[in-house]
């Protein structure tokens, strides 16, 4: 701590920070443009300039930047001084002489922190009489629209790109005042981060393209809290509404979680919930093959009711990217017994072990904040930005850390961003990487092992072992993987806080094992670790922290005819598990209830539909990979612009349907009601009620306002269906109001924060209003209740296991590599997203490629796979062909979601699409 | 005793005198000019400033004035404004749609002042009264003239630096030429 003295005034600050982070962390605003709490300060701008003085004695004085100023133990400084206030008049003055003029036509404006700033530091007249520089545009792909006029030269779009992400194909050209940020050539922006730039970017140089496309200002959406849907990291997001339709999403800081960054797939991945092909009132097939017939929700309900009353059993299909308190009303409707988590087999058996490796490896689970303070890393098994992006994102700043580390031995701030990045050099903290294909993170990583599935838990086993000896050993390793396998423990064991990350990308029992037997040997050897787990879905951990039967025993009752009715939840199980066999099993059964957000296959087949809520229209919990369970609540009503709608939320759906089947009147059901009772169900999941605070929720006796205080065309948009307007739609679920009217301020700490706003702070930044200290956690604590936590004991290393699995000389075994887009289901049919897909690839190694006589670059055609007993035939896409030098043999490398229902280690026919088989 | 119920009902000649003089006032009002317009059959003078009827422009080439900014909506405080932007194929931002519900309209004249790109003006008529309240809904067929209203000249994009089709970069008011960030030469 630190005692400084602005304006005559005393405060204790954090002395680690510099003047301006200090100063806006009191609540007191100085204007500036380059600084970021998360990039640390460069002085580009001259935005930030304050007089400090020597000492009680010096009534002169010197200008200085904020934000190159240590906040050192007695500094003294005047930030309503009268030339430091005419320096920041003339700095904006200069940055305002090139710009264009655009405003009314630019999507920034109304966040625009360039307009904040211009306003605050009072300039509102144009001097400037002579021609303003003009700069061409790029293309810049589907997500990022850009406009150079508009540029500023902060310098925070490369630095966050280059210096933060690890992109490299975005820079500044030129020099002085002739400069440039843009790529070399027009192109898509590589990295899977490049969407954060709209909110780095203090001016409209890079805004949100495919919120262009249905351009809203942000005073006029409508907000609520929301978690990400589309990985397993639960990043929270601000998804705005407008004319019932989402808008855009935006980056809801949580001091934890993904603080000031999203991925793009999270980012821009929402367009499924404004699909047009989406369901919106029940629909009935009465035959298959039949026209569907739309229905109201009585006739639905009952119709439903009267099917499966005459079923002789139900069984139940829940989803990893349904709410927990759907798939428990689903669960409590059917029963235990006839419950599934609607997850494949194989999938399922690694989620038990990385919730049981959580509680008993030995090692905690660290936030994603946290993973950032740890000093050397060993990723196992699993491409941290390709499955979990946000997590990609951590992973390298805690390698970059070094730099600091560096920086502090003499005596060099960390937030010198400049001075550290010019100390540290290429120098990293140690980052060892097992994943058979490239990554976002090899540059770097002090190597990548390209090994097959079971070489990869085979080498996690000899780490283990070479940490700690009573690990069991490894028979048959060869000596290379013995020496690597050394290597990776030595750099872990000097380590004083090793993290060990994996996941379930690569379906492997044995790798998510050998993470195990890392964690538990660095448990005993090193003081401070982590573990990270990652999962695949939205709520995974949650649905396996629930438990039920897996997809494939579902299937099986249906296939085998044990039961004759089946009711499906948000989830295409045709993602998940072969198609003939999907098909074979819902064929047998006489009632087919599907309810979902998407016309998926699963839902086409289905005789009924019933209409559920997204994330967008509906409330829940989910539970994110380090086991946090958070709140998502609804954002609009969207029956309130069309009246014709009947969706809802899936857990009010199936308690009504329950209620029906039970002969009984449905009992009251709301948010909190269900939060409770899958609480007070599952023993694992009694702390979700916690997470978020309930319907009764009052700030100074008000509801929270989901819109901002600005909002506007209350009494127009709606105009059209009829003038006379109906009362504003009443949230009884909820603390917030469908409305402007509540609590939007910052001065009284919350932690369900649907927009951030303070007066005078429009753009994102405003978030710093909210947090304890800029860049910190948020004054009324950050959101979520962690639900799985380490359970002390002593225990015993698993002994190695590895599934060869039958080595199939016949063709080649599917290894699918996780990708951020198309990866996965709900945001692979969103358009920027499909858009952004890359052309599928198949990998090869060289011999495997000679072998089927093709070449780097040649087209290859899927033919068929064979998983166990089933086979599939494909008359399959064209696939191009890619050699990789390292790349395991008998493996081909195919990217996630190309094939559906494509398994890990599936045998394939792969053939030249002229026809002759391999 | 006496004299003191005298004096009591003097009161009773001033007041007699002002009824007298009220009723001359009046009766002469008889003979003024008249301040009541015979409407519907006279037309009324409303000066050009008067804030009636909302109408939409166009700039002098012809085209939309409307940027769909929003200022207007965010402005007016009955919030009866709602519209949504879209793009044309050349660039131009322009409303999808606009609505002005009339019904809620107080023609107070924020929107106008908001409007930067004198796309929204108030228009002296008032003649808008409607059997069904419905009628007071106008959409943007029913707000958009063909004209550019009280403003003759300005033109949005000719200053603005954003470049549309048939203006590019470095070709409105107090440009300069696109920078060419390959030169070396100062």
């Amino acid at each position: 701590m630190a005692t400084i003295h602005v304006d005559g005034k005393t405060y204790e600050v954090n002395g680690a920070h510099n003047l301006l982070q200090a100063c806006l962390s009191l609540g007191l605003d100085i204007p500036y443009f380059c600084w970021h709490p998360a990039m640390g300060s460069v002085g580009a701008c001259r935005q930030c300039a304050v007089r400090q003085y020597k000492d009680k004695d010096d009534n002169k004085g010197v200008l200085v930047m904020s934000c190159m100023t240590p906040a050192a133990d007695q500094t003294r400084i005047d930030i309503d001084d009268e030339e430091a206030r005419a320096f920041r008049a003339s700095v904006v003055e200069w940055l305002m002489i090139n710009h264009p003029h655009d405003c009314p036509v630019c999507e920034e404006g109304g966040h625009c922190h360039l307009q904040d700033m211009t306003v605050m530091t009072g300039h509102d007249r144009r001097r400037y009489r002579f021609n303003k520089r003009t700069r061409r545009n790029q293309y810049l792909g589907p997500f990022i629209a850009h406009e150079m006029n508009r540029c500023i030269t902060c310098y925070r779009c490369v630095r966050f790109y280059n210096d933060y992400a690890g992109g490299t194909d975005l820079g500044a050209f030129g020099a002085r005042d002739n400069i440039y940020f843009g790529r070399y050539a027009e192109g898509t922006l590589e990295s899977p981060f490049s969407g954060n730039l709209t909110e780095v970017c203090p001016t409209g140089v890079f805004t949100d393209q495919s919120h262009s496309d249905h351009y809203t200002r942000k005073w006029d959406l409508q907000y609520a809290p929301g978690i990400c849907h589309q990985c397993a990291v639960g990043c929270n997001i601000s998804p705005g509404e407008r004319y019932g339709e989402i808008r855009r999403i935006e980056n809801r800081y949580h001091g934890e979680v993904n603080s000031h960054f999203l991925c793009d797939r999270g980012r821009f991945g929402y367009g499924y919930v404004n699909r047009a092909d989406r369901p919106r009132v029940p629909e009935w097939t009465e035959r298959p093959g039949q026209e569907a017939v739309t229905l109201g929700v009585d006739p639905a309900l009952e119709r439903i009711t009267g099917a499966l009353r005459q079923a002789r059993r139900i069984i139940g299909i829940g989803s990893p990217r349904a709410s927990l308190e759907s798939n428990h009303q689903l669960l409590a409707m059917v029963g235990p017994e006839n419950f599934s988590t609607g997850i494949e087999s194989r999938e399922q058996a690694c989620l038990a072990i990385m919730n049981r490796l959580q509680e008993t490896s030995g090692l905690p689970t660290p936030t994603p904040r946290e993973i950032e303070r740890h000093d050397a890393i060993l990723v196992l098994g699993e491409d941290p930005v390709q499955s979990a992006a946000r997590l990609g994102l951590n992973l390298r700043q805690a390698v970059l850390s070094r730099r600091e580390e560096l920086a502090e031995q003499i005596g060099v701030p960390a937030w010198n961003a400049e001075a550290v990045k010019t100390l540290g050099q290429d120098r990293y903290h140690p980052l060892h990487i097992v994943w058979p294909a490239p990554t976002e993170l090899d540059s770097v990583a002090v190597a990548r092992h390209a090994l097959a599935p079971d070489d990869i838990a085979r080498l996690g086993f000899a780490v283990a072992h070479a940490i700690d000896p009573a690990a069991p050993p490894v028979d048959g390793l060869d000596p290379a993987s013995q020496e690597r396998a050394g290597e990776i423990a030595v750099s872990l064991l000097k380590a004083a806080r090793p993290l060990v990350v994996s996941g379930g990308s690569l379906a492997s029992e044995a790798i998510l094992e050998a993470a195990g037997a890392v964690a538990r040997a660095l448990s005993r050897r090193a003081a401070q670790g982590g573990l990270v787990l990652i999962r695949r879905e939205a709520n995974s951990t949650g649905l396996s922290l629930m438990g039920g039967q897996t997809l494939d025993w579902a299937l099986d009752e249906l296939s085998e005819g044990r039961a004759d009715a089946v009711v499906v939840l948000e989830n295409d199980l045709y993602q998940r598990l072969p198609a003939d066999r999907v098909e074979q099993a819902l064929a047998r059964a006489n009632t087919r209830v599907v309810l979902d957000h998407q016309r998926t296959r699963t839902a086409e087949g289905a005789d009924f539909i019933l209409p559920a809520a997204s994330f967008a229209e509906g409330s829940g919990t989910l539970v994110n990979l380090e086991g946090r369970a958070q709140r998502f609540f609804r954002v609009f009503e969207p029956a309130y612009l069309r009246p014709e709608t009947r969706i809802h939320e899936s857990w009010r759906w199936l308690h009504t349907l329950a209620a029906g089947l039970r002969g009984e009147a449905p009992g009251d059901i709301s948010l909190d009601l269900a939060t409770r009772a899958c609480a007070g169900a599952h023993p694992g999941l009694a702390g979700i009620v916690d997470a978020a605070p309930g319907a009764d929720y009052r700030i100074e006796g008000l509801r929270l306002a989901r819109e901002p205080q600005r909002y506007s065309g209350r009494t127009a948009m709606r105009a059209n269906l009829d003038v006379n307007e109906p009362r504003p739609p009443q949230d009884t679920d909820t603390p917030f109001a469908y409305s402007m009217e509540g609590y939007s301020g910052f001065d009284r700490p919350r932690q369900q924060i649907p927009f951030a706003w303070a007066p005078g702070w429009n753009s994102p930044q405003a978030w710093n209003k909210f947090t304890d200290e800029v860049g910190g956690h948020l004054r009324g604590g950050d959101p979520g209740i962690r639900l799985i936590r380490p359970q002390p004991g002593h225990r015993e290393y698993p002994d190695p296991v590895f599934d060869d699995g039958a080595t199939d000389s016949s063709g080649l075994r599917a290894l699918v590599l996780p990708r951020v887009f198309g990866g996965e289901e709900t945001s692979a049919r969103a358009e920027p997203v499909r858009q952004r897909m890359t052309a599928p690839v198949v990998i090869l190694a060289r011999p495997d490629a000679e072998a089927l006589g093709v070449r780097d670059g040649d087209s290859l055609t899927l033919l068929g796979v064979r998983e166990g007993d089933s086979l599939m035939l494909f008359g399959g896409p064209d696939i191009t062909v890619s050699e990789q030098e390292d790349w395991p043999p008998g493996w081909a490398g195919l990217p996630a979601g190309l094939l559906p229902g494509l398994g890990q280690g599936a045998t394939l026919t792969l053939g030249k699409p002229t026809g002759g088989e391999s | 005793m006496r004299k003191n119920k005298v004096l009591s009902v003097l009161w009773l000649i001033p007041a007699s005198w002002s009824l007298l003089r009220t009723m001359w006032m009046v009766f002469m009002h008889g003979f003024r000019k008249r301040e009541t317009v015979n409407y519907p059959e006279e037309e009324v003078y409303l000066p050009p400033r008067y804030r009636g009827r909302i109408i939409l422009t166009r700039d002098p080439d012809g085209e939309e004035r409307c940027v769909a900014c929003n200022l207007c909506a965010v402005a007016c405080p009955v919030d009866c404004i709602s519209l949504q932007k879209g793009e044309k194929d050349d660039g131009r931002w322009y409303p999808e749609f606009f609505r002005i519900n009339f019904s809620r309209c107080i023609f107070c004249g924020m929107c106008e002042e908001a409007c930067p790109t004198s796309a929204i003006q108030l228009t002296p008529d008032f003649e808008m009264g409607e059997y069904q309240r419905q009628q007071l809904v106008y959409e943007k067929e029913d707000l958009l003239i063909n004209g550019p209203g009280k403003d003759h000249d300005y033109h949005f994009y000719k200053v603005a630096g954003m470049a549309i089709a048939g203006k590019d970069k470095g070709e409105a008011q107090n440009e300069e030429v696109p920078e060419d960030v390959r030169t070396l030469l100062p």
